[in-house]
Formats: structure tokens, sequence, C-alpha cells
């Protein structure tokens, strides 16, 4: 088992999850909770790999795919900001929509082979043992997560608009006093999580594992997001460790199911041999088991949710 | 020009039939326009949905065949929603009891050749008993451990099908197929054309006994949301969980209940599928009758007598969808049904306001907003 191997595939895939979360990140930030990932991220998938194998243009592929998870985020912050739906169900009619609708737009597209986003290798860095393969010889895309990470923190915990976003998400009524456009604030930071979907969806299908393949493109992956942001506690760098953690268990698996034998025993996880369905339950599980990790910390500390998370700002109404 | 929503003081009777009613049109318009832009025919599509679910008796039978499945999942979330519990995880209680159900068999739990009145209600419990304990571990996780059970649901319906692709890929697996052998007579719960005998005009009808529970269950359930000490509660812990914590009630209690009997009615749905439909348990025994089960608890707006004819519904969507191509236009329809719904909830609940006039008459209306709103709370 290349234990190399894994973590460079880890880091590819979790630049995946990564993108969603912190897009779920924002919005949640904001106050609003996204059940849409899934239905976003399929769309984004599917938008990618469709603009690019008609235009051989993948990064026209790329912007495609952010408007369109950035209009169906949109969406979600017209119908729960201004017409006040309830955050659950429309996140859920979200993803319904977008797998539905991706899987319409994605029809006849399971067999093609589109162009995909450049790998690039960072000279120098590269170059350090151990690490620079695994981190530094990959696709464009994983660098632009390494780079939203720290970004994302500064923006939230260090400036003056990311003051503001805090504030609706915590004190909406107070942030309203203050002359902050609560409504505005919240559907720009929905559109943003939207626009950061649509590029997870994109990384899957023109970047690190390219092709369409229905609505196991995405596989849960939006839900897996949603399950990290709570894991998280709401902060963009935690979201980078669990989503590169959590990636790497997918290849761990295709590890053990490449080997014959196991401390001298017949692999039981080979492909074909049905044990191999409790090593696909462990990604589920280990939601699971993270979330329930993330609300023990939650209640025990008090903090982390965005106090106003999940709750329509009306003026002049208290919150239920 | 601003827009606004009021609550409305009160709402005519006929508003919120007519809008839900409003909402499928607008939504079948809008998918009808997609079809188009895809490069279908819409209307071809739907006279075909049309024809190939309610074209004739036979036809008419598969959709209750199809129906089934959806009216006790339907059931399941239905209830649980109207705790404002999101138990999006009936595909997973949906599978679980059809594995508890086929297990009887299997295993088997009940020696071969032991008669249909035995087995048949054997495979009922087991298929509750399993959907039941799969909906306990994300009710007890949200009560005790405050867990949000969205996630939790969602994620057990991936180790549900899991488990299942494990059972009937290797220990049940009928030659190396991913399927079971076929059930023996005595667990397949009756038909209708098995009466073709006495009335001729049942001969080809498969409509199954399965039916009648999801009847029964919907019936029970009526009675139990609206006449029953405990429905009474568990309506208004949904309504307004904090007059509920006033009034003393244990919500985690009663949460975790309302979990189980949700995961249960989902298991019996798995049971009837396998027992009534099927007769084996085979990898994609549910064409995501579990997800549909959440739309069609929301169509009917948690009602359950309104669960069966939305059940019917989308039992037509999901039998006739299998020929429609490209194959997500069922999935589609059900999301934008489901967008459109939660758009005319909102006008059921709010009239909206738009309003034209200048920078002028915003601020009366803002000044008038306030004045009705005591500042600093009371």
């Amino acid at each position: 088992m290349d234990l190399g191997l894994i973590a460079t595939a880890g880091i590819a895939a979790g630049t995946v999850l990564l993108f969603a979360a912190i897009g779920e990140i924002l919005a949640e930030r904001a106050g609003v909770l996204n059940l849409g990932v899934e239905g976003m991220m399929l769309m984004g998938a599917v938008a990618a790999f469709s603009v690019t194998l008609s235009t051989g243009n993948p990064w026209l592929g790329l912007i495609v795919a952010m408007v369109v998870g950035g209009l169906l985020g949109l969406l979600h912050g017209v119908v729960t900001i201004h017409l006040l739906a309830d955050q659950v169900v429309s996140g859920l009619a979200l993803t319904f929509l977008g797998t539905g609708l991706a899987r319409v737009l994605g029809e006849g597209l399971t067999n093609a082979s589109a162009a995909r986003l450049p790998s690039a290798r960072i000279p120098l860095l590269a170059d350090l043992p151990v690490i620079g393969p695994i981190l530094f010889n990959q696709n464009v895309l994983v660098y632009v997560g390494f780079l939203l990470v720290p970004a994302t923190w500064f923006w939230i915990e260090r400036t003056r608009p990311g003051l503001h976003l805090r504030a609706v998400g915590e004190a909406p009524a107070a942030a309203d006093a203050q002359g902050i456009g609560v409504h505005r604030l919240r559907l720009w930071y929905v559109a943003i999580g939207g626009i950061l979907a649509g590029l997870a969806g994109a990384t899957i299908t023109i970047g690190v594992n390219p092709g369409w393949f229905g609505d196991q493109t995405v596989n849960g992956r939006g839900w897996i997001a949603v399950g990290l942001v709570i894991f998280a506690r709401w902060s963009p760098i935690r979201a980078a460790f669990g989503a590169y953690l959590f990636a790497a268990i997918t290849p761990w698996i295709l590890a053990m199911q490449g080997v014959d034998t196991i401390l001298g025993l017949p692999n039981p996880f080979l492909p074909g041999r049905s044990a191999t369905f409790f090593l696909e339950m462990l990604p589920y599980l280990f939601v699971i088991s993270v979330v329930i990790l993330g609300s023990r910390g939650a209640l025990r500390r008090r903090i982390g949710a965005p106090a106003a998370l999940g709750v329509p700002y009306v003026r002049g109404e208290r919150g239920h | 020009m601003t827009i606004r929503l009021e609550p409305r003081l009160a709402t005519p009777r006929w508003l919120s039939p007519v809008l839900t009613v409003g909402a499928v049109v607008v939504a079948l318009t809008i998918s009808g326009l997609i079809i188009a832009f895809v490069g279908g025919d819409p209307i071809r599509s739907y006279v075909h949905i049309l024809e190939s679910s309610f074209g004739s008796v036979g036809v008419l039978s598969d959709t209750l065949v199809k129906a089934t499945p959806l009216i006790l999942t339907g059931l399941a979330c239905a209830l649980a929603f109207r705790m404002r519990l999101w138990n999006i995880g009936a595909e997973g209680q949906f599978l679980m009891g059809a594995w508890g159900a086929s297990a009887i068999v299997l295993i088997p739990v009940l020696p071969a050749g032991s008669p249909a009145i035995l087995v048949i209600p054997a495979m009922m419990l087991a298929g509750m008993l399993a959907g039941g304990l799969w909906g306990l571990i994300p009710g007890v996780l949200r009560a005790r451990l405050a867990v949000n059970e969205i996630i939790v649901t969602l994620m057990l319906n991936y180790v549900a099908l899991a488990w299942i692709q494990f059972w009937v890929f290797g220990p049940w697996s009928e030659s190396g197929f991913q399927q079971t052998k076929t059930f023996p007579r005595e667990a397949w719960l009756p038909r209708l054309s098995d009466f073709s005998s006495i009335v001729s005009g049942f001969g080809g009808l498969t409509v199954h006994l399965g039916l009648v529970f999801g009847l029964v269950a919907a019936g029970l359930l009526w009675l139990f949301l609206e006449r029953s000490r405990f429905g009474y509660e568990i309506r208004l812990i949904g309504d307004s969980p904090r007059a509920a914590r006033y009034a003393g009630l244990d919500i985690a209690k009663r949460l975790i209940v309302v979990f189980a009997i949700s995961g249960a009615l989902a298991g019996l749905a798995g049971m009837a599928e396998v027992s009534g439909a099927v007769h084996r348990l085979q990898d994609h025994i549910s064409p995501g009758y579990g997800f549909t089960a959440v739309i069609v608890a929301y169509l009917a707006k948690f009602r359950p007598g309104r669960v069966i004819a939305a059940a019917v519904l989308f039992g037509a969507l999901i039998l006739a969808g299998r020929e429609i191509q490209p194959s997500g236009i069922p999935a589609m329809i059900q999301g934008i049904i489901l967008f459109t719904l939660i758009i005319a909830d909102v006008l059921v609940r709010y009239r909206v306001r738009i309003e034209g006039g200048g920078p002028f008459r915003r601020r009366a209306a803002d000044v008038a907003a306030e004045a009705g709103g005591p500042a600093g709370g009371a």
C-alpha cells in the first residue's frame, strides 16, 4: 500500500470537499443553511463537463459551472431570504432539482471524454522530500484550494466586510440597526456558496476525477461537505483539515481492494467479494461520527454555530 | 419599488388547494420547457405518462403497485415532518425493512414450508422492526446529543444500501447474480390476480395486499395525529416548540418515539415491496421511493389522507418514467414541483404587496412597521 499515492489522491479529492464546505461555511456564517450543496455540485459538474466537451475549453466550462452554481444559490437565497420559505425544505428541493436536471442535461455524456484543466508542478516546492510530490504536483484547482483557505479565514475574521458577514449571521437585528443590509448580504453569501459548490462540481468532472457518471459523479459528497461544516465548527481552516483527511479514505479503500492478502490472510475486500461493501460504508459512518463529535463540541462550548443560522430575518419580528 | 410580505390574518379556505394545484401546473409547465430545451416533446411525454399509468385497468393496477411503497414511506415522512423532524432517511429505512422481511425467508428464521399465515406476519414484524431500529439511530442521536438528523438519516441511506448489496452480492446471492432466490409462495402477499378464478376481471392485476397496509396505516395515522393526546402533542411541538416546552412536554422522548414509528412505516413499505411486488431481495430494490416520499409528504401538507392521493400521482410518474428519455426527467419534475410548492406555501401564509411609490412612501411603510413592533422587545 503506497501511502504517498493515497495522500496525493486524498489532496486532489479533498479539494472538491474543500470548495463545497467553504461555500457552505460562508452561507451559514451569514445565517442561511443551504442543504442544496449536492444538487448545486451536480449541476456544476454537468455544466463544466458538457461546456468543455462542446467548446474544448475547460476554463470556459469552469466559469459556466460557477455561474450555474451561483444562480442556484441565488434561487435558494431569494426563496428563503425574501420569500421566507423554510431553509431545510428549500435546500432539499434544490438538491432534488439539481440532481434531476443534471441527469437530464447529462444524458448521453457518460461515455464522452472532455479536456481537463491542466496539472502543474510547482518548481522547487515539488522537490521537497515526501510532501513535495504530494502537495505540489497537482491539478491547478488544488492550488486554488490551498489559497482559498487562508483567504477565507482572513476575510471572515480580519476584515470589515467579514465582520459584517458575522454580524448578519449572529445578530441580524443589531446589524440592521447599524445600517448593514442584512437581506442583501445574506443573498450575496448564499450566491458565493453556490459559486463554490459549482466550482466543486467542476473540480470533479474537468479536474481531479474527469468524466460524467450521472448522479454517481458526486455520490453524496455534497452532503458530506454539509457534515464537514458541522465538524469544522464553521471554521475554514478546520474544514480544510477535515476535507483532505476525509477524502483520503476513498483512495485508501481502493488501495485495500488492490492487495491479495492482508496480514497473511486472503483479502476479503477484493472487488467482487461481498465484504467490500463494508468498506464502502466507511465514508458515511465517518461523517456520522464526525457530526456527532462536532455536535457535542458545539453543545459543550455553546459557540460555533452562527446564532441566527436557519432563522429568516424580518425587520421588527423576533426570531422564533 | 419594494416587495413586501405581510402575514395573512385570515386565509380563505380555497386558497391553499388552488395554489397547490397551481404549483403543480406551473412545475409541469417549467419541466415541459426544459424537456423541449433538451430536444424532447413535452406534450408527447406528458400524454405518454398519462396513458402508461392511467390508460387502462392493467396499468392503473401497476400504478397502484408503485404507489404502495410511496404511501407508506410518504406517511413515514409526513409523521416526522409534522413534528418538524427532517427524516430524509425513509430510503434507508425502506431498504432495512426489505432486508428484515427477507431475512425471515432467507436465513431462514421460520422453517421452510411454514404456512403463509405465519410467514407474512413474521415478515411484517421483521420489516417494521428493522426499519424502526434504523429510524431510532437518528432519533436517539438527535434527542440525546442534539445531532442534526438530516445528515445522519441521509448518511444512513448510503450505509443501508451497502448493507443490502453485501447480502445480495454475497451470502444470499443466487448463483452470482445481484439478487436472492425467489421467495416461496408462502412469503408472497396475495394479489388481485390470485382471485381471478372467483372474479374473472382480476386476471393479470398486480395490486397486492400492501396497498391495504398503506390505506390502513393512513387511517391509523390520521386517528393518531388528530384524535389522540400523543398526536396533539406532536402537532404542538411541530407548530410551536417553545410553547410545548413551556407546557412541560418531554420533547426528547416524543422525538424518539416518532422516529421509531416513522422508520417502522418505511420498513413496512420495504416489506410490502419484496413480499408483494418483487418476491425477492435485489440491488436497486428502490427507485428512490424514500426520496420521493419527501415530496409526497410535502405535497400532502403532512395529512395522511392526502398522502394517498399524492402517492398515486408520483407512483404514476415513477411507473411511466421508466420508459421516458432522458431518464432524469421524473426526478427533475419532482424537484421542480417541490420548489413551486414551497413558493405556493409562502403565498398561502403571506400576502405579497408590491409598492411602487417613491422613497417617501417606503419610509412611511417602515415607520408603520416599526410602530407595530415595540422597540426593545416585549
